[in-house]
């Protein structure tokens, strides 16, 4: 059971001014059947004075939608068009004494509508701009939309700065999980993986006749690594050569890179250039693997 | 306000008194482990033998030793599931449904993130399986099928039993995850060919906190939990032993309740069903309702939505759940009533009664007298709902700006 204040039930016990308006010269028709909620609101505006003389609602939706459509009309009643277009979500849920983190949607809702009615009064259309996602972070009601969005336009690859910028997940921790989880799928759109071009290794290809020396050997490690790099920075990766030791290449990923699903892939296509530069058989393996 | 009436016994069940007496004497008089070699123990793993027994009963298994005790319907699910895969490397695939539990859903979907196949067989409108779908899929890269008997939300059954012969005879293990079915429809594991099945105590009026998984003998396992010798090495930590008794006693009482379930729950459930229906326009049961649990009834109210009419029952103290996407905090309504194609404004409005045989024919009467009231009430709250029926075409006389 919802944990919804004294004021909230009350509203949805006995809502106020619930119904049709016959007199409205401004509707506002917004929410979603298929998320559950949806909100007409009627206004009737003073044409002299832009005055809302009166409001009334009809609701598809939960006890808290219901009572959020109640509390924006008594909010709003009296106010000028110009007052009530400075009604934030906040204060309906304020009026409410605050709702679940679940819940705040609701309250979006009835700002939308209260800004599509008085568009629709003006003769205006009214563009809604926001969309949701499902809720993440249930501390500071964060959902998936935002966070993938903020993700992405920031290139954000830490679940810390997802905090930092959305706070989501600063607090009780729980949703880290799901936080990675975007990042992963984010990551994985955004990685253009340089190197995992599938060309089948030439079979038989004679090694170079001229064997390498030792020096020689490790600069041209160095070299195609190098060459790989700028294409994995792209990407907010990077890659360090850590030890050579014989056939096995140690290496260590950073940046969107590390812990990427793409990793395996990553790895795999730089050990088929290197062996092609190498004319012999190397393995390039994470650091994490050293003293196996 | 008259006394409450509880009808979301698919949620969880009172603990019957009963058990709760049974159980009673093993918190601070048989409180000895089991495994101990003093006589503190040792009446203690008679008591749990006793148990087994009682639930061997129910299930119709053929050994006591085919059942083991673990903490929920949702460790034996995932036990069975893993155990498959982990028995079985070479095969890498698992057939389930879009209708499950999300304790085997959720264990599906990480499947897949790790690399397993997962094939989810479809349901129709009323929620039934394609079964030639199914045994199109069936193949020697399958690890396990796992089916649920009865659906929680419709009630919905499930050919478990054809599926499972048809799983063994292309070699193939087969899981049911039987908790909303076990103490409501007979069970007979030794006739059939399941080799896997959970059960959750609390469903069947035992406490919270036990469940079983069956496991059929001589069938590869691999157990989830390790570190001790408990059930046999195949599910490690000490035995909840007052729960152990309390699920025993459990399963007795719904043996001798079979009957009366199938019977009066059903006539009751009957009743209230037809009872609302004939009363509230618009509205319909969900489900296979031929052929669902004798205690489910699962109602779809159109243009309304489920959390409002949940606030106003539970204020005349009705309990019943609802498979709205406000219930459970999420955007999109139930997965069930999707995978049916229930139309989004009929979805959000479904509310599910589940009856057990505490309830009363007075309880009934009450409840079909108090729904039609309150379904009327919000749809005059409702953009969707004019005088006396739905608007004009609902979804094209209210078009919200953002869909």
């Amino acid at each position: 059971m919802w944990d919804y204040s004294e004021k909230v039930r009350e509203h949805f016990f006995n809502p106020r001014n619930s119904g049709v308006l016959e007199e409205a010269n401004g509707i506002g028709d917004v929410g979603s059947i298929s998320c559950g909620d949806a909100l007409r609101l009627m206004l009737r505006v003073d044409p002299g004075s832009e005055r809302i003389v009166d409001a009334r609602f009809q609701t598809f939706g939960c006890g808290s939608a219901i009572a959020s459509s109640s509390a924006l009309t008594e909010i709003v009643k009296g106010m000028t068009l110009e007052e009530a277009l400075k009604v934030s979500n906040q204060d309906i849920a304020d009026y409410l004494d605050g709702l679940p983190p679940e819940k705040m949607h609701c309250s979006v809702m009835g700002r939308e509508a209260l800004h599509a009615a008085v568009a629709n009064y003006r003769g205006e259309e009214w563009q809604d701009d926001h969309e949701e996602g499902a809720l993440v972070c249930k501390c500071f009601a964060v959902d998936s939309a935002l966070i993938e969005e903020t993700v992405r336009a920031n290139g954000l690859s830490t679940v810390e700065q997802v905090t930092n910028y959305t706070k989501a997940g600063g607090s009780c921790a729980t949703c880290h999980e799901a936080i990675e989880e975007i990042l992963t799928r984010v990551a994985a759109e955004r990685c253009t993986a340089p190197v995992v071009e599938d060309r089948p290794v030439p079979a038989a290809k004679p090694a170079p006749t001229a064997r390498l020396t030792n020096f020689q050997r490790m600069r041209r490690i160095e070299e195609v690594v190098e060459s790989i790099r700028p294409m994995l920075q792209r990407d907010h990766g990077d890659i360090e050569i850590v030890e050579v030791d014989g056939r096995n290449i140690y290496v260590k990923l950073h940046g969107a890179c590390h812990g990427c699903m793409m990793e395996h892939a990553t790895l795999s296509g730089i050990q088929s250039k290197l062996a092609e530069a190498l004319g012999e058989m190397v393995r390039v393996l994470p650091v994490a693997a050293m003293g196996h | 306000m008259d006394a409450p009436i509880y009808l979301d016994n698919n949620a969880t069940t009172r603990c019957d008194p009963a058990v709760v007496t049974a159980m009673l004497p093993f918190f601070s008089e048989q409180f000895g482990n089991p495994s101990s070699m003093h006589s503190f123990g040792n009446k203690v793993g008679q008591a749990i033998k006793e148990a087994r027994a009682r639930v061997q009963d129910l299930l119709g298994a053929a050994h006591d030793s085919e059942i083991v005790f673990t903490s929920c319907g949702t460790e034996s699910d995932s036990t069975a599931i893993l155990s498959a895969l982990k028995a079985q490397p070479e095969r890498n695939q698992v057939i389930t449904t879009v209708v499950e539990h999300p304790a085997v859903l959720s264990l599906c979907d990480q499947l897949e993130k790790e690399g397993y196949a997962v094939h989810r067989l479809k349901v129709d409108k009323r929620g039934r399986l394609d079964l030639d779908e199914y045994k199109s899929l069936l193949s020697p890269r399958v690890a396990v099928v796992s089916v649920m008997w009865a659906n929680n939300e419709t009630g919905t059954l499930f050919p478990v039993e054809a599926m499972a012969e048809m799983a063994s005879a292309a070699g193939v293990m087969f899981h049911t995850d039987a908790v909303q079915a076990v103490g409501k429809v007979p069970i007979d594991l030794k006739n059939s060919k399941i080799d896997m099945l959970s059960v959750s105590g609390h469903k069947l009026h035992a406490p919270k906190g036990i469940g079983v998984l069956y496991l059929r003998r001589g069938l590869r396992f691999r157990p989830l939990l390790r570190g001790g010798h408990q059930e046999r090495g195949r599910r490690a930590g000490t035995e909840n032993t007052a729960s152990i008794v309390g699920l025993g006693k459990a399963a007795e009482l719904a043996m001798a309740h079979m009957a009366h379930e199938n019977t009066e729950v059903r006539r009751l459930r009957d009743k209230l069903e037809t009872g609302i229906l004939a009363q509230v326009s618009r509205a319909f049961a969900t489900g296979d309702t031929g052929n669902r649990l004798p205690n489910t009834s699962n109602i779809a109210f159109e243009f309304v939505e489920g959390e409002a009419i949940l606030l106003l029952l539970n204020r005349q103290g009705i309990a019943a759940s609802s498979g709205s996407a406000c219930t459970s905090g999420s955007l999109e309504p139930s997965h069930v009533m999707r995978a049916m194609g229930i139309p989004y404004t009929a979805a959000h409005g479904t509310i599910r009664f589940s009856l057990s045989r505490d309830n009363s024919e007075a309880e009934i009467d009450r409840v079909i007298a108090a729904v039609p009231p309150v379904i009327a009430q919000l749809r005059k709250l409702s953009p969707y709902w004019g005088d006396d029926g739905p608007v004009e075409e609902p979804t094209k006389a209210f078009a919200p700006s953002y869909a």
